[in-house]
């Protein structure tokens, strides 16, 4: 065989592999999704049902007493917190990208960007732990109280409760920190590469240096923006041992404020697998797969999106920064 | 036009007026923009401050010597493991990645190697969670394996996959296409010239990347949790139905527990995984700076 076709075959690795994990978890999850059918999405309630009494059958399958599977929290749990993540993710991560690439002189740009961009290379569990450590007694003793005082009074949302910590708002705060990098170094690039022609119009028409950077240079790189801000909407929403160790891995529980416990689909499934393997029946295992499938699907699609987006509108250039 | 000549009839401070608005304007918008920068650097400084004084108060010649056992002793067999898992992980991912850059650099406007770059760039953007739970059902579950080094080492590998496949293409690409051409001329086939010349070529940069995926299987927890699961022993050798401990997971369960040395290992453990991270991220970027200036 040709050396070329050799090479070509063995990159058909990383296509079998996708379609494995997604194959697999489909699946393996089949009977759960039957049993559980559309109601798994808008339910509220995860219950694995009395494990201490023989298994029924309901809707032809074997299932504990009771048992029930819902997820309209962790779908909440996940909407909100990844949607307040970005909130404060995309304005920090455009400030500190035009900073990089405009105020700072470029032999010193190179460094800082690297330093920024390290939180980046820093694991998931370590941002677990420093949220666990540090961030949770510091929200909740200092932060929460004031904006319980403040903006509480104004927005329901934002009243007391405070809670223990352990919450939306901390784990939207780590989520932020983690996919900050994402969108600032992607925009960086894009600002730094734009035509230096646009800018030197911008000032010659009178603009100050920010006004062309703002109306013109800003403008310019949206597109990148916007595929960035989808790659960190997907690093977001799979976030798993960060979101586990802040988040309070709220049960059946919608968030009343922002001081609530949340879960997530992705955290939910490391700190309910040890209970799920309890079930003699095996049904909460496989609606355990089925969050996991759900998610990968969730995953593939938004990536997909962000990475053709990016793909497209930079003419088939791929970003080099993530 | 009109606007022009209203603004030129306009008194002489009103117009002063508003460059000073515009003035100030953009001067907030530079101060908050560096504000943001700031926060960052701040938060980063934090994170690695907790880490790293925190971690190095934990450390003692013990943790690398001792077993663990119950709520403190040392790491060393979690740090044997993720050594294991990792080493593991590479040696499957590497030729394959290796392989699929090759073809995603070389090959370039085939459809297959644009398939291949785009499912690398999303099989990237895949929870690792996703991947620790295909790990389970597939591995623990189906084949039987139960929590073992071979199941841990795949979930990592399928992680690692993409980003030395990504690594590699760019790598290949960043080799002149005159030194391909002078190879071809030569009278070198298509294997003398991938292999022979821009391998090598390329090969600080593809090392580079194969030094990224290990910092990031080092640090990976997720994939793991359900398919190596957690020993207090030393690895006794066996591939599959054996489990095996690693530093991530005793940063997640021990700074839970509420004993005091079983926090010392949590931070003893981050001390050493973040470092690690952070070593070979620093030493990768001195890499690609030097070649990228050459």
């Amino acid at each position: 065989m040709k050396f070329r076709a050799w090479l070509a075959l063995v990159a058909g690795i990383l296509p079998v592999i996708l379609l494995a994990v997604v194959l697999f978890l489909a699946f393996y999850s089949e009977q759960a999704i039957h049993f559980n059918g559309w109601g798994f999405v808008v339910r509220n309630t995860w219950n694995l049902g009395n494990l201490y009494m023989d298994p029924i059958t309901r809707h032809g399958f074997q299932v504990q007493p009771g048992a029930t599977y819902g997820i309209l929290f962790l779908i909440v749990g996940t909407l909100l917190s990844t949607f307040l993540a970005l909130l404060f993710a995309v304005p920090v991560g455009i400030g500190a990208a035009i900073f990089l690439a405009e105020a700072i002189p470029s032999h010193l740009r190179t460094w800082i960007s690297f330093f920024v961009e390290l939180l980046m290379a820093i694991p998931s569990v370590v941002f677990g732990l420093w949220g666990y450590v540090v961030v949770i007694p510091f929200l909740s003793r200092h932060l929460f109280p004031l904006l319980a005082a403040t903006l509480g009074r104004l927005i329901p949302f934002f009243a007391g409760p405070t809670g223990s910590g352990y919450s939306l708002l901390t784990a939207s705060i780590v989520l932020a920190l983690m996919i900050v990098p994402i969108i600032a170094a992607t925009l960086r690039d894009a600002l730094v590469s734009q035509p230096v022609s646009l800018r030197e119009a911008a000032l010659g028409l009178g603009a100050t240096r920010f006004e062309a950077l703002w109306k013109v240079i800003l403008p310019g790189a949206r597109k990148t923006l916007i595929g960035a801000t989808f790659l960190a909407l997907g690093r977001a929403l799979g976030e798993t041992m960060a979101v586990l160790m802040v988040s309070g891995n709220a049960l059946n529980y919608l968030p009343h404020n922002i001081y609530d416990p949340i879960s997530t689909m992705a955290a939910f499934i490391v700190s309910q697998l040890d209970s799920a393997l309890q079930d003699p029946t095996g049904m909460a295992v496989r609606s355990l797969a089925e969050i996991a499938f759900v998610l990968a699907i969730i995953s593939v699609i938004v990536n997909g999106l962000a990475r053709l987006l990016l793909l497209v509108w930079n003419n088939g250039q791929r970003t080099a920064a993530v | 036009m009109s606007t022009v000549a209203s603004t030129l009839e306009r008194p002489l401070s009103k117009r002063r007026q508003i460059r000073l608005s515009r003035r100030i304007v953009s001067l907030g918008g530079w101060t908050l923009s560096g504000l943001c920068l700031l926060v960052l650097s701040v938060l980063m400084v934090w994170i690695l401050m907790v880490v790293f004084l925190r971690g190095a108060g934990a450390l003692k010649w013990a943790t690398f010597t001792t077993i663990t056992q119950g709520n403190g002793g040392g790491l060393k067999n979690a740090i044997e493991g993720t050594l294991v898992l990792s080493i593991g992980a590479l040696l499957l991912a590497v030729p394959f990645g290796v392989a699929s850059g090759i073809y995603a650099a070389e090959y370039p406007n085939s459809p297959w190697a644009k398939t291949i770059r785009f499912l690398a760039d999303v099989l990237v953007g895949v929870p690792s969670i996703v991947v620790g739970y295909f790990g389970y059902v597939a591995m623990v579950q189906w084949m039987g394996w139960n929590f073992s080094v071979a199941g841990g080492s795949i979930a990592l590998a399928i992680i690692c996959l993409p980003y030395i496949c990504r690594t590699t293409e760019l790598a290949l690409r960043q080799v002149s296409n005159d030194l391909r051409d002078a190879a071809y001329s030569l009278g070198a086939n298509e294997r003398r010239v991938v292999l022979g010349v821009c391998l090598p070529a390329a090969m600080p940069a593809i090392l580079t990347g194969v030094l990224l995926a290990l910092a990031v299987s080092v640090g990976e927890t997720a994939p793991l949790l359900y398919t190596a699961g957690w020993s207090n022993f030393m690895w006794d050798g066996h591939l599959t139905k054996s489990p095996i401990g690693y530093l991530t997971y005793a940063i997640w369960t021990f700074i839970n527990e509420p004993f005091a040395s079983a926090n010392r290992l949590a931070y003893a453990a981050a001390f050493l995984v973040t470092g690690f991270v952070l070593i070979i991220n620093v030493l990768a970027r001195f890499v690609l700076e030097r070649r990228a200036r050459q």
